[in-house]
């Protein structure tokens, strides 16, 4: 059977173009129809450092960045010696040998990168002799990749032509050397190109499109790392006539301004990191209170405090789902792909609007910088809402129904205080009882507007599942497969809707022997959350800043199912 | 609210400063909204927390929108507000503890950015609400509940301030001429940008400064209050500077700069320069 996927990785000092390597190879795979996927890890430092990137390359849609590579490419000897534990048997390194040199050990050569990008007159080609070198190995067609870089750089400048010219030598220059060797690896089936319009995009870049999608119209926001990505996007995309968008001084600024504009009829939003979201706990816990549509991403990275600021973890859950002090639970979305990540941001400015608070998008390093091919959004099936607006005349009271009422609008009719103390119907403070009582329950009542998110449910029969949440979707679902083709009787459920979670889907799992929830972080904490809804789960944690590989969860799920057998049997 | 509201729980104590300040806020939305012809639902008010924060919930006639929202944060809130409906007029009431301590982060970025909302300041040099302890402004030396020995740090001078970080309208205040104190309210709506109208509102139960403020003859007290002589050039940056450190509390506008663009005007000005692209454009720009 030909190999199925191609996976390569990366590894040298920043600016050595281990991005533009990993990225030019994803786009130019998905250009001739093949599934891609990118993974990127970086120092926290803004030159050198060591760094490394992977690429998928596949002919069905790549679900993690898998384990062993075929390729490695190593721009440095530290690149090298890093990685070099994870190349698979039989597969091949390539590396620059103006860095260093290895010993002829039948399995890796050296090529002149630098110096051959500069042969052709165009000194940014190294990556494309790079690339030429592994279609090489694979036995890309040459057709392929030319018809990438004519795509690629046909930009409507003066000089295109000269620097397609360029590229493509710098191709045939990789593919030589490869072809001077005797290396060889399996061959990549032809593609079986996607039906229907595909786009690459990275995580938070679908986040923001998602966003800009329903109908957002303010962003505010601080850098912070890994979320930054979405302050420079809306700077540059979100401007316009009733638009506004401001990088202001600190998430404090951020969580409170967005709340301004919320109560003003904007769609509002922002996006920060652990550290920042910390800071807005006690503005999130006023949006709810004072019943404000905003929404705020977290792109998590590795914490407490500072942390691991350009690492993954999924340790952010405990927070996100309680923020703030005070009798608070708020919606929380957290996406599993990078397609994923386009709808939850639809979903999540659509759940502000609807039930009047503040709904929290979890996103996560890894994802957040992985580019993916994903299908095209179709904007004309999206379903976009807007809250319902007051239009009666003065004296409403505005927050005494016992679940969301329309909303007055300043400049429109209806004045009221929002009030982040406890508040009358009209928004006065008071601290009766009877009222305490009454807008605590209309606040949580509000939350079973939300019942309406979608789950996945597959061998539903197993009374054994596994669940994963976020990002691990991908890499639990590559395991999942291999699970089953194994013969191993477990189900799967899956939504990115954590709070309120589907009652569906929460009827089910409480039936279940057991839920496995792989997760990255320490305390195992969606399957705490899930314990205390009165689900059996346990959890397969991992913390080192890393996404799962799939054969360690393929053998985890194994051991968990042994030990609950065993139990059994007791 | 507009009527007695049996729920409301809050009341100021007798004489406090903010009744005043009330009074005067009452005249000049009054003002506002008859001379810009415009309703009273166009006016935004931002509260912080602390007794002058609930000031929002005791306008009488007809009611502004209010938040009423955090400790500390009404600029930002107000710059949300303000930004995304430039179209509205804002105003922000804090006391001295919100604004310039918890708060104070906030007042210098409002001022490079020269937003357009007007910061009415009730300054009685005390936390008030949690019973008297002391704010930037409490005097060096002073004994209050948190400072049992005296206080160890000078008190801030919040008109200095205001220059020096350059916000581009300042004037200061009394709450006992509510009518006087209206037309300085009025004047910094009116402002094209930042104003700030920090106003004496003596706390009549922990820091009763009404008689240092006024004066009193028979004690041969002299007013610590002056008004700001007519030939003052509120234009000119030095001669505001000397008036904010020549001793007492000058009544009256300080400084006014009229020449820098407020952020919705330069907002406005970089958008006529760039083009927006449609969801459907950027979409397309992904394009395999």
């Amino acid at each position: 059977m030909d190999k199925q996927d191609l996976i390569v990785r990366f590894a040298g000092e920043g600016g050595q173009g281990v991005v533009t390597s990993a990225e030019g190879l994803a786009q130019a795979a998905s250009q001739v129809g093949y599934h891609v996927l990118t993974y990127a890890t970086f120092p926290s430092q803004i030159l050198g450092g060591p760094t490394w990137t992977q690429t998928r390359v596949s002919t069905s849609p790549v679900l993690s960045t898998g384990d062993d590579l075929d390729v490695l490419v190593a721009f440095n000897k530290e690149g090298y010696d890093a990685h070099i534990s994870e190349l698979r048997k039989g597969g091949v390194v390539i590396y620059n040998s103006a860095e260093f040199q290895l010993p002829d050990d039948g399995r890796s050569f050296g090529m002149t990168v630098d110096e051959m990008a500069k042969s052709t007159g165009n000194t940014r080609a190294a990556n494309m002799v790079i690339i030429g070198a592994i279609a090489h190995l694979v036995d890309m067609p040459q057709e392929y990749l030319e018809q990438f870089v004519t795509k690629r750089f046909t930009r409507g400048r003066e000089g295109d032509k000269e620097i397609i010219e360029s590229n493509i030598k710098a191709l045939g220059l990789g593919r030589q050397a490869a072809a001077g060797t005797q290396f060889k690896l399996q061959r990549l089936p032809d593609p079986k190109t996607p039906e229907g319009k595909q786009i690459l995009v990275r995580g938070n870049e679908a986040i923001s499109l998602g966003a800009l999608a329903a109908g957002l119209n303010f962003y505010v926001g601080y850098p912070i790392s890994p979320a930054t990505t979405i302050l420079v996007w809306m700077e540059r995309n979100l401007v316009g006539k009733d638009r506004f968008v401001y990088q202001v001084s600190s998430e404090i600024e951020a969580i409170t301004a967005i709340l301004g504009a919320g109560f003003a009829g904007k769609k509002a939003m922002t996006a920060t990191a652990g550290p920042g979201f910390s800071l807005m706990s006690e503005g999130l816990g006023l949006g709810w209170m004072a019943e404000i549509p905003i929404v705020v991403v977290d792109v998590q990275r590795g914490g407490p405090a500072t942390g691991l600021p350009t690492k993954t973890e999924q340790s952010d859950l405990f927070k996100c789902l309680h923020p703030a002090h005070g009798d608070v639970a708020l919606p929380v979305i957290a996406p599993g792909s990078v397609e994923e990540c386009f709808y939850a941001a639809v979903t999540a400015l659509n759940w502000a609007e609807r039930y009047q608070g503040p709904v929290i998008l979890m996103n996560e390093m890894a994802m957040a910088e992985r580019a993916q091919n994903i299908p095209a959004p179709d904007l004309s099936k999206l379903k976009v809402e807007n809250r319902k607006v007051y239009k009666g005349s003065n004296g409403y009271m505005r927050y005494e129904a016992s679940t969301a009422s329309p909303m007055p609008i300043p400049g429109g009719p209806g004045a009221y205080v929002a009030n982040g103390s406890e508040h009358d119907a009209i928004g006065d403070t008071t601290h009766l009882p009877q009222r305490h009582i009454h807008m605590t329950e209309r606040r949580f009542n509000k939350l079973k507007l939300l019942h309406d998110g979608s789950f996945e449910s597959d061998n539903s029969r197993e009374s054994i599942v596994i669940m994963p949440w976020g990002g691990t979707k991908g890499p639990a679902l590559e395991a999942y497969h291999q699970l089953r083709a194994e013969g191993v009787p477990i189900g799967w459920n899956y939504t990115m809707f954590l709070h309120p979670l589907p009652p569906a889907l929460l009827e089910e799992l409480r039936k279940k022997e057991l839920v496995i929830v792989p997760e990255l972080n320490f305390q195992g904490m969606w399957s705490s959350i899930l314990r205390s809804h009165g689900v059996k789960a346990e959890s397969i944690t991992q913390y080192t800043g890393l996404p799962f590989k799939v054969r360690d969860l393929v053998s985890r799920v194994k051991q968990k199912i042994q030990s609950k057998q065993r139990m059994v049997r007791v | 609210m507009s009527a007695k509201n049996p729920e409301y729980d809050f009341k100021w104590c007798p004489g406090c400063g903010d009744f005043g300040v009330r009074r005067a806020i009452e005249f000049a939305m009054q003002e506002w909204t008859v001379s810009k012809e415009v309703p009273a639902e166009r006016n935004v008010v931002v509260a912080g927390i602390g007794c002058s924060g609930n000031l929002v919930h005791l306008l009488e006639g007809p009611q502004p929108y209010g938040f009423h929202g955090i400790h500390g944060r009404t600029l930002p809130i107000a710059l949300g507000v303000k930004m995304g409906r430039p179209d509205l007029n804002v105003m922000v009431v804090a006391g001295d503890g919100d604004f310039l301590s918890i708060g104070m982060e906030h007042i210098a970025p409002q001022a490079a950015r020269n937003l357009n909302v007007c910061a009415v300041i009730m300054d009685n040099g005390v936390y008030g609400l949690t019973k008297g302890q002391s704010s930037p402004t409490t005097n060096l030396g002073a004994v209050t509940s948190s400072t049992p020995y005296g206080k160890a740090e000078q008190a801030l001078n919040p008109l200095d301030f205001y220059l020096s970080i350059g916000v581009s309208f300042i004037a200061g205040g009394f709450s006992g001429k509510p009518k006087d104190l209206a037309k300085l309210i009025v004047a910094g709506m009116e402002h094209p940008g930042f104003s700030i109208v920090h106003v004496q509102s003596p706390c009549t139960t922990y820091n009763d400064t009404f008689e240092i403020l006024k004066g009193n003859p028979k004690k041969g007290l002299q007013p610590m209050m002056w008004d700001i002589p007519a030939n003052h050039d509120a234009s000119n940056r030095e001669a505001a500077y000397k008036a904010a450190n020549s001793g007492g509390w000058p009544i009256g506008i300080l400084y006014k700069n009229t020449d820098r663009p407020s952020l919705d005007q330069q907002i406005d000005k970089l958008n006529q320069k760039v083009k927006p692209k449609s969801v459907q454009q950027l979409l397309d720009s992904y394009a395999i």
